[in-house]
């Protein structure tokens, strides 16, 4: 028995028939065609599948499609704004904070509600936030460089996505 | 961000060239792919450890709505077992087939495969397939496989034993034992691991039969030897009918080298229904089925002088290699393992012994450093044994043995020949960022009140830049072991490269754009990288054991060369000159000394595609391939060192700093260097303080089977590195680039644990046996020391 909804990811107006079990990263790829959120896991630690709804970094895997009704999804392809770069992404870019790129859309997303909860993150604040996320590439040196850059280049410049 | 006209970019912290497209989210991975009439595949698989086959019932299964079809073992016929490609001499090498037949012998080994039109009916299919199990007792514990009384695994292997095989000099090494007045003996264990890639394997087959071309997206770091293993050894279909793609893929450590059950049946599976599958592994499914790494129990001893000279080691090891030998599993506890024992240092006398067991476990393989951890470990762990054993300080023991700097060669007594090295210096230079002395003064502070502070040391080296193909082929490779390069100007002057190396995250398209913008003298735009298809690339054997840069990077370089000789022939024409007086020089062909008699590098590229005014029997076009086989391995070498604080009442161990200085040879983007060194240090303390995993002695099921189970890094658990370089360029290669890709997981692990047992000395600790030192694993240590542990360390 499939279920309609009906939501908005990076601000166009998705509407499909559902199974209720359909977990929202499957929808978000396979369903609407965003193959930048990635599946690392079976278990939620991973965190390669972050996605924001309704600005909360949520781990897209935890999530039935269902239960995003109505809601206002961010996904990585939706974070430059015509062809600027978010300065979180900017910065991953300009500190090497990623290698095969894999944990990154999810870690950019975990990033920006990092910032949005500490604009000026200590080094403890930054890894304490960043637990929920793996890599296994960067032994996450550069990630807390990038989110460190992506901090000071967001004063001032009143950046995110609601 | 330099541009090639500023200057040389070797040796530039450019930013990556890949990275615009993962930062937002436009990587394309093997699982991203969707092809008209995709069908989904899910895998059966053993719930047992050891378990005969009586029936599979798939009738139910085939019932299901959405289902295709459904395969077993006894499908597949005509299809031959997956390939072992490194034998030893009297190597046992049991069957091997894609979808066990008769019997499963470890938990995860698949049986069937169910495909449909969606993933979801594939797994919930997959639920119905009934299997009719036989029960077998198993055995999973390296040190029990080779017991009496153990489950036999293998009928051609007796008592599972697969090999046994030796290096070194026995008679020598029991003589300088005989004699020596100290001798240092310890039980080493180091651990099993898994990869953990963050991108789980997959794969996408094409079939058409319109063509009979098959094609094979693969999560590989070696599409080239997937094809050839794949089509000449296993299923007998024509090389040159398939192409295998290894599109963006996220991370490999090892675990993505070999072929694996699951492409293999797909590739197969899709001639017979003539559709598109796709299959991708659950993160359950890859700890099952991802080859593994380590897992050695050894018995080392050291023999020394009084003044602390090393006169001998004898090793002793068992290596579990699973229930299958995975494609190259043979060679990593033995010539990747045995072969480095002599570490740093001069060596009386070096035996070692080792034997190769199956056990009811996944299969064992290369991990990130391959051998080289282990035998890196042995070595650092078993001279700071001695040093405790002669009173003597750790680095005042390792500066005694140093081998002194050489430039071109050292023999080793186990077999290999150094390149150069200078491991004094490395020493020196991480000595210049930590004031050691007065560390160890603070130490005996900290230890006044209470505190388990620790330093430990790992003075490494490691083979890399595999490798000369006639070597290993005299030690049991079934492949050559040399890389391609192909660079080919087009008429507008702009370059493509083709390389048979492989990026799963070592950023290929920036490093070898540096190195060709640099060389060519074009603007690094004007350069594009190609690597990871065996349609587009000649050959390649791929990436694995920090071969990229130097041998990969030297093809390239060598069909530079290749270029510019032909440059100057039609320069030298177009102005009437000699090809001899010709000398390539910022972008232009022009006669020695005459920047004013030149031909631009685009005029050359043009003329070489319209040939009007064009020397005499000179071919047009300007492409050239190499094949680049290396004389030696490099050898990577460095000081790295770890201070830890105990926790006394948790057992969890802080890493408080990590230094490590590597010297890598030549380095052609620093940034990209350093941020392998800080992932490969994570991968390493990971192993000494964290993972490992578990099977449970009777179920033989992987207790740590998730990432809940398996405690991999988090960001919290580890510290900002220090890292810095000494530059000993190696003479093996023109680029003198050594390899960079695995020194920190091989360094990493001894510093760490050398750190943890400092740090405990004072209660009477002077070794762990197994890692990882987790919490328990510490507490408990400090829980049984402490009544043996000296009264004035209470608090």
């Amino acid at each position: 028995m499939k279920h309609s909804v009906k939501m908005t990811i990076n601000g166009q107006t998705q509407s499909h028939e559902v199974e209720p079990r359909l977990l929202l990263v499957h929808y978000i790829r396979e369903t609407v065609g965003l193959t930048g959120t990635h599946v690392g896991c079976d278990t939620s630690q991973c965190g390669a599948c972050t996605i924001l709804m309704n600005g909360q970094a949520v781990k897209a895997c935890t999530v039935f499609t269902v239960q995003a009704e109505g809601a206002k999804i961010t996904t990585i392809e939706g974070l430059a704004k015509n062809g600027e770069l978010h300065p979180i992404q900017q910065g991953f870019w300009e500190k090497h904070g990623l290698q095969c790129g894999f944990c990154t859309p999810g870690m950019i997303l975990a990033a920006h509600q990092l910032l949005e909860r500490y604009p000026k993150p200590s080094e403890d604040q930054i890894r304490h936030q960043l637990e929920g996320n793996l890599c296994r590439c960067t032994g996450y040196h550069n990630i807390v460089k990038a989110i460190q850059w992506a901090s000071e280049n967001m004063a001032g410049a009143k950046a995110g996505v609601k | 961000m330099a541009t090639a006209t500023d200057a040389r970019l070797f040796g530039k912290s450019i930013k990556r060239r890949e990275d615009p497209r993962f930062i937002t989210g436009k990587g394309h991975y093997t699982d991203d792919l969707k092809l008209a009439g995709m069908t989904y595949a899910a895998f059966v698989r053993s719930p047992h450890a050891h378990a005969k086959i009586r029936k599979i019932d798939v009738a139910k299964a085939t019932a299901h709505p959405g289902v295709v079809a459904i395969f077993t073992g006894k499908d597949m016929t005509g299809v031959n077992s997956l390939p072992c490609g490194w034998l030893l001499p009297d190597l046992k090498v049991p069957p091997h087939p894609p979808l066990a037949v008769d019997t499963a012998r470890y938990v995860g080994d698949p049986v069937a495969i169910v495909i449909a039109e969606s993933q979801d009916a594939a797994l919930d299919a997959a639920e119905k397939v009934k299997v009719d199990w036989d029960v077998r007792p198993s055995v999973t514990a390296t040190g029990k496989a080779a017991d009496k009384g153990a489950a036999q695994i293998h009928e051609v292997a007796p008592s599972n034993v697969a090999f046994t095989w030796q290096i070194g000099d026995a008679a020598a090494t029991d003589a300088a034992f005989k004699s020596a007045p100290v001798v240092v003996k310890k039980r080493i264990v180091n651990q099993r691991l898994v990869a953990n890639a963050m991108e789980p394997r997959a794969c996408v087959a094409r079939y058409e039969d319109a063509t009979g071309d098959l094609t094979l997206w693969v999560t590989s770091q070696n599409p080239h030897v997937h094809r050839l293993l794949m089509t000449a050894f296993v299923l007998g279909i024509p090389e040159h009918k398939v192409r295998v793609i290894a599109p963006d893929v996220g991370g490999g450590f090892g675990s993505k080298i070999f072929l694996y059950n699951e492409e293999t049946v797909c590739s197969w599976a899709t001639r017979r229904i003539k559709r598109p599958i796709r299959w991708t592994s659950t993160r359950r499914e890859a700890f099952q089925t991802d080859a593994q790494g380590r897992d050695h129990v050894t018995d080392v001893e050291l023999a020394l002088s009084r003044e602390g000279k090393i006169l001998g080691l004898r090793v002793k090891t068992v290596a579990n290699l699973g229930a299958y030998l995975s494609t190259f599993a043979p060679a990593v506890p033995t010539y990747l393992y045995g072969t480095l024992l002599n570490g740093v240092y001069e060596m009386g006398a070096i035996h070692a012994d080792v034997t190769g067991v199956f056990t009811n476990t996944t299969p064992v393989d290369a991990y990130r450093g391959a051998g080289r951890p282990e035998a890196a470990y042995l070595i650092e762990r078993i001279i700071e044994a001695g040093a405790a054993a002669l009173k003597m300080d750790v680095l005042e023991l390792r500066r005694k043995n140093f081998i002194p700097k050489f430039a071109d060669g050292y023999q080793t007594k186990v077999a290999l020949n150094y390149d150069s090295g200078n491991y004094g210096a490395a020493l020196d230079k991480l000595l210049t960022v930590l004031d050691y002395k007065k560390f160890r003064a603070e130490q005996e502070v900290s230890r006044k009140q209470g505190k388990l502070v620790g330093i430990g040391f790992s003075t490494y080296i490691e083979a890399c830049s595999i490798a000369p193909s006639k070597v290993v082929g005299s030690l049991g490779a079934q492949a050559g072991l040399y890389e391609s390069g192909i660079v080919r100007v087009h008429p507008t002057g702009k370059v493509t490269v083709l390389t048979g190396s492989h990026s799963h995250g070592q950023g290929h398209e920036t490093t070898f754009s540096q190195l060709v913008a640099d060389e060519l003298g074009v603007p690094i735009d004007d350069v594009d990288i190609v690597h990871g298809d065996t349609g587009a690339i000649a050959f390649g054997m791929g990436t694995y054991g920090s071969r990229s840069a130097s041998v990969g990077g030297t093809a390239i370089h060598m069909s530079i060369e290749k270029i510019k000789e032909k440059g100057k022939k039609i320069a030298a024409h177009l102005l009437e000159a000699s090809p001899k007086d010709m000398e390539y020089v910022n972008g232009q062909f022009q006669v020695k000394g005459f920047p004013g008699k030149a031909v631009p590098f685009g005029q050359v590229a043009l003329t070489a595609y319209v040939p009007h005014n064009y020397p005499e029997g000179l071919e047009p076009g300007l492409e050239e391939t190499s094949f680049y086989d290396p004389s030696n391995f490099c050898f990577p070498f460095g000081a790295h060192a770890c201070v830890v604080e105990v926790d006394r009442d948790t057992g969890k161990v802080k890493v408080l700093r990590y230094i490590a200085v590597d010297d890598v040879g030549n380095v052609i983007n620093p940034m990209i260097v350093d941020g392998m060194v800080h992932g490969g240090v994570a991968q390493g303390i990971g192993q000494a303080l964290w993972e490992g995993a578990v099977y449970e002695d009777g179920s033989g099921q992987l207790v740590t089977g998730t990432m809940m189970d398996y405690a991999l890094p988090k960001a919290d658990m580890l510290p900002m590195y220090e890292t810095d370089r000494t530059v000993t360029p190696t003479l093996v290669n023109p680029l003198g680039i050594k390899g960079a890709g695995e020194t920190g997981t091989i360094a990493a692990t001894p510093a760490v644990v050398n750190a943890v047992i400092d740090a405990l000395r004072p209660l009477g600790v002077d070794h762990i046996e197994t890692m990882p030192l987790s919490p328990e694993r510490v507490w408990k240590t400090i829980q049984a020391a402490r009544p043996a542990g000296a009264a004035s360390q209470k608090r």
